[in-house]
């Protein structure tokens, strides 16, 4: 039986218990005086029992996908040769890979031999028959449950207390799996890093003033021992992320304000979703902009002012990068400023403040915390771009503060160092997973700061 | 409705809506909308053919009322009739609502309070407001109540700003509570405490009259007693005009009192008259009891 049937058929007795089980607590209620002399109310005991049916065979499956693949695995294992069983590991992944493939019939080699012919039939045998059990198990699994569910209910079963703690516990579990999530990312990122770290010395990665990627491939080359120091990369970002900055908060803000205290509703019913178009334009299109109508025009003012302008200069992609980010500052901050209650306001006005003074002085402050949370989102929004800076700022990590030079981004390494064929084991491949892991720890740290600032200034309304 | 159909017979002349310009400036004939009299002597505020529309509604139809220095004036009637639209009148508050449109004449002090020349923010400082629900700023205690002074620009240095609100937080009675915390958010304070000081923001602008809208509807019966304590006090310096639901609060805080319902005022008069011989069926109706 293939798993969506299978789901299929789960999903109809979870419907059935759900109908029997609020039956069930009807016609017991009849008796003892109707539905109020029930505990809970009728689709409880209905939900209740479906959680009898779906719970018990849902956890089944799960530790199906879970573990039946390598208890299968260790059996075909078990079945192959000696001489087969006994490579080292990374050879004997090998054989077991070319064997899946051939089970999956994706591998037609004749010269392959009948062992992997044997090993890839018993496969697909083991897989079909678990199958069949997984599906007979988790039927019968679904009845046994609901008809225990089903004989618990009674008029004073506590169903509805029962449901609830059930519904709890799925979103505590939903809470988990983000945060395991964040912390599996983490780990498989540190773990690479640490490989990187092991040879290349972490004070020349964070402190090293000079980034040139390029080692050596074969021992007797000449001139590229490479050079891992990640702080152009980051005076990169931080220049071209303060340039995004520098245009999207000032203008975002007034955006928001405009929208929220001056404009009509209907006006910003119209405007807000229009803005919000920004953020949602492919990067690479804001790329093509920066890089052919945004550079040449810096170029030539620059030319006109005697200003020297590379022509990749890092201007051009903050300026182009704070058009992005513009809504996600505008439309927070218009957000916050909304939810600040009219009785702010109108205690302003009722003092003689005017719209202005009333806007700098209550309207602002109270919405502090969601302004700094949408500039925080664009900051992270544009530390993390890559496809702009990729297009219009260039690639190479020169150390400069200078805007109207040509500089790199953090991300913009990473892709270049991951992209092509790459060995897994070389420190260029693997500096990447330490620039993400810094990258990460940075936003991580701009997150806490932004979090004590908010905590600090934030004034309480209600 | 029956109720309705009765109020215009006794009170509503046929045409409602009388645009402001054809509203001539003869009191006596607008008056005589209203029983009883509606001048005050030494008034400080003048209302005369006041009518407020919301788009289409016309919430509040030729009302005239004058409101005299040192006097308390209490607004009350049934739920939508106009008592806080005529409050919001007093200090041009429906200006900041889209649909409001007034006519009318309204005087503070002799001065057309809508004429084209007026400075709105002049005359809130002059006209200060109390809210239903307290509304202090999400800033310090101190900070609420230097509010209105900084942006009026009333102290010159740190010293007079202090003394401003030392004086408002001591008139509005809530200086011993809080002299020792002057730095905690104002919004930390009890729901009565939050209040008053709301008044002492109001009183450390200077207004010459505080409007109040059910000021205490949001209190508890100790903080109630506290606010009436206080507004007996703040008579003697502002005129004050406060909505209440409360017939016993309008009777203990108020000279003189006007009977609103569905957006005219019925009848005016001394408090104790319009609660125990009050001239008008509709008022008798509402202030024993029958209905509101
Ligand atoms: N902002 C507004 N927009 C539209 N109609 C309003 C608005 N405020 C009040 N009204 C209407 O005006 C009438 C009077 O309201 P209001 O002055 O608040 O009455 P009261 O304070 O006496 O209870 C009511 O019918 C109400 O529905
Ligand atoms: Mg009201």
């Amino acid at each position: 039986m293939r798993l969506p049937t299978l789901l299929l058929i789960l999903a109809a007795i979870v419907l059935a218990a759900f109908f029997l089980g609020r039956q069930r607590a009807l016609s017991l209620a009849r008796p003892a005086g109707g539905v109020r002399s029930l505990h809970s109310l009728p689709k409880y005991y209905g939900y209740y029992a479906s959680l009898g049916a779906v719970v018990p065979g849902i956890a089944l499956l799960l530790m199906w996908a879970a573990f039946s693949d390598s208890l299968i695995t260790s059996r075909v294992v078990a079945s192959l040769p000696e001489a087969l069983r006994n490579q080292p590991e990374a050879q004997l992944s090998l054989t077991l890979n070319d064997i899946r493939n051939l089970a999956a019939g994706q591998m037609q080699d004749e010269s392959r031999s009948a062992e992997f012919a044997v090993a890839a039939d018993l496969y697909n045998s083991l897989r079909d028959s678990s199958r069949k059990v997984l599906a007979g198990l988790v039927i019968a699994l679904s009845f046994s449950g609901f008809a225990l569910a089903w004989l618990q209910l009674r008029p004073q079963f506590r169903a509805r207390n029962r449901v609830e703690a059930v519904v709890r516990f799925m979103l505590v579990l939903a809470s988990l799996l983000a945060i395991v999530t964040t912390i599996g990312i983490l780990l498989s990122v540190s773990f690479e890093a640490l490989r990187f770290f092991r040879q290349v010395p972490v004070g020349e990665f964070l402190f090293g003033l000079s980034w040139s990627p390029q080692t050596a491939i074969r021992a007797d080359q000449v001139g590229s021992s490479g050079a891992f120091g990640a702080v152009p990369l980051f005076v990169g970002t931080l220049l071209i992320s303060g340039i995004a900055l520098l245009v999207a908060v000032p203008i975002g803000l007034m955006i928001a304000i405009y929208l929220s205290e001056y404009a009509r509703p209907r006006l910003r019913r119209i405007v807000k979703p229009v803005l919000e178009v920004l953020a949602g334009i492919p990067t690479v299109v804001y790329g093509y902009f920066a890089a052919l109508t945004v550079a040449p025009i810096i170029r030539l003012a620059g030319q006109q002012l005697g200003l020297e302008v590379a022509s990749e200069a890092a201007l051009g992609a903050g300026l182009v990068m704070g058009i992005m980010i513009i809504p996600f500052v505008s439309s927070l901050s218009d957000d916050a400023i909304n939810a600040v209650p009219q009785a702010m306001r109108d205690g302003s006005f009722a003092l003689g403040a005017t719209r202005s003074e009333t806007i700098k002085r209550v309207v602002l402050p109270a919405a502090l915390p969601g302004i700094v949370g949408g500039v925080l989102l664009a900051a992270s929004r544009a530390i993390g771009e890559t496809m702009i800076v990729v297009m219009a700022a260039g690639l190479s990590a020169n150390l400069s503060f200078n805007p109207l030079e040509s500089v790199t981004t953090v991300t913009v390494q990473i892709v270049t160092l991951l992209v092509g064929d790459q060995e897994f084991d070389s420190p260029k491949t693997l500096a990447a997973f330490a620039l993400g892991l810094m990258l990460f720890i940075v936003t991580l740290i701009l997150n806490v700061i932004a979090l004590q600032v908010v905590r600090r200034y934030r004034e309480q309304y209600e | 409705m029956l109720i309705m159909d009765k109020a215009q017979d006794v009170v509503a002349p046929p045409a409602d809506t009388v645009p402001a310009a054809a509203v001539p400036a003869d009191a006596q004939r607008l008056a005589s909308d209203t029983v009883g009299d509606v001048t005050a002597k030494d008034a400080v505020i003048c209302v005369r053919g006041g009518n407020v529309f919301y788009g289409d509604t016309h919430a509040l139809i030729n009302v005239s009322l004058d409101i005299g220095r040192n006097e308390v004036i209490a607004l009350i009637g049934p739920s939508g009739c106009g008592k806080s639209t005529f409050l919001r009148c007093l200090n041009r508050m429906n200006d900041t609502i889209e649909s409001a449109r007034v006519k009318g004449d309204f005087r503070l002090d002799g001065q057309d309070m809508y004429a084209r020349d007026t400075d709105v923010v002049m005359l809130r400082a002059r006209v200060g407001m109390v809210f239903q629900k307290p509304n202090p700023f999400p800033k310090s205690i101190y900070e609420n109540v230097a509010y209105g002074a900084r942006i009026h620009g009333l102290a010159a240095n740190r010293a007079e700003l202090d003394d401003i609100v030392y004086g408002s937080l001591e008139r509005a009675g809530l200086v011993d509570e809080v002299k020792d915390r002057l730095d905690d958010p104002g919004t930390g304070l009890s729901g009565g405490q939050q209040q008053r000081l709301c008044i002492a923001r109001t009183i450390a602008v200077n207004p010459e009259v505080i409007l109040m809208d059910e000021p205490c509807s949001a209190l508890d019966p100790i903080a109630t007693a506290r606010i009436e304590d206080l507004i007996d006090e703040l008579s003697e310096k502002y005129a004050i005009a406060i909505v209440t639901h409360s017939m016993q609060q309008a009777a203990r805080v108020s000279n003189r009192t006007a009977y609103f319902h569905l957006g005219r005022i019925i009848e005016v008069g001394p408090t104790d008259k319009i609660f125990t011989n009050p001239a008008h069926k509709l008022t008798e109706d509402y202030v024993t009891g029958r209905f509101g």
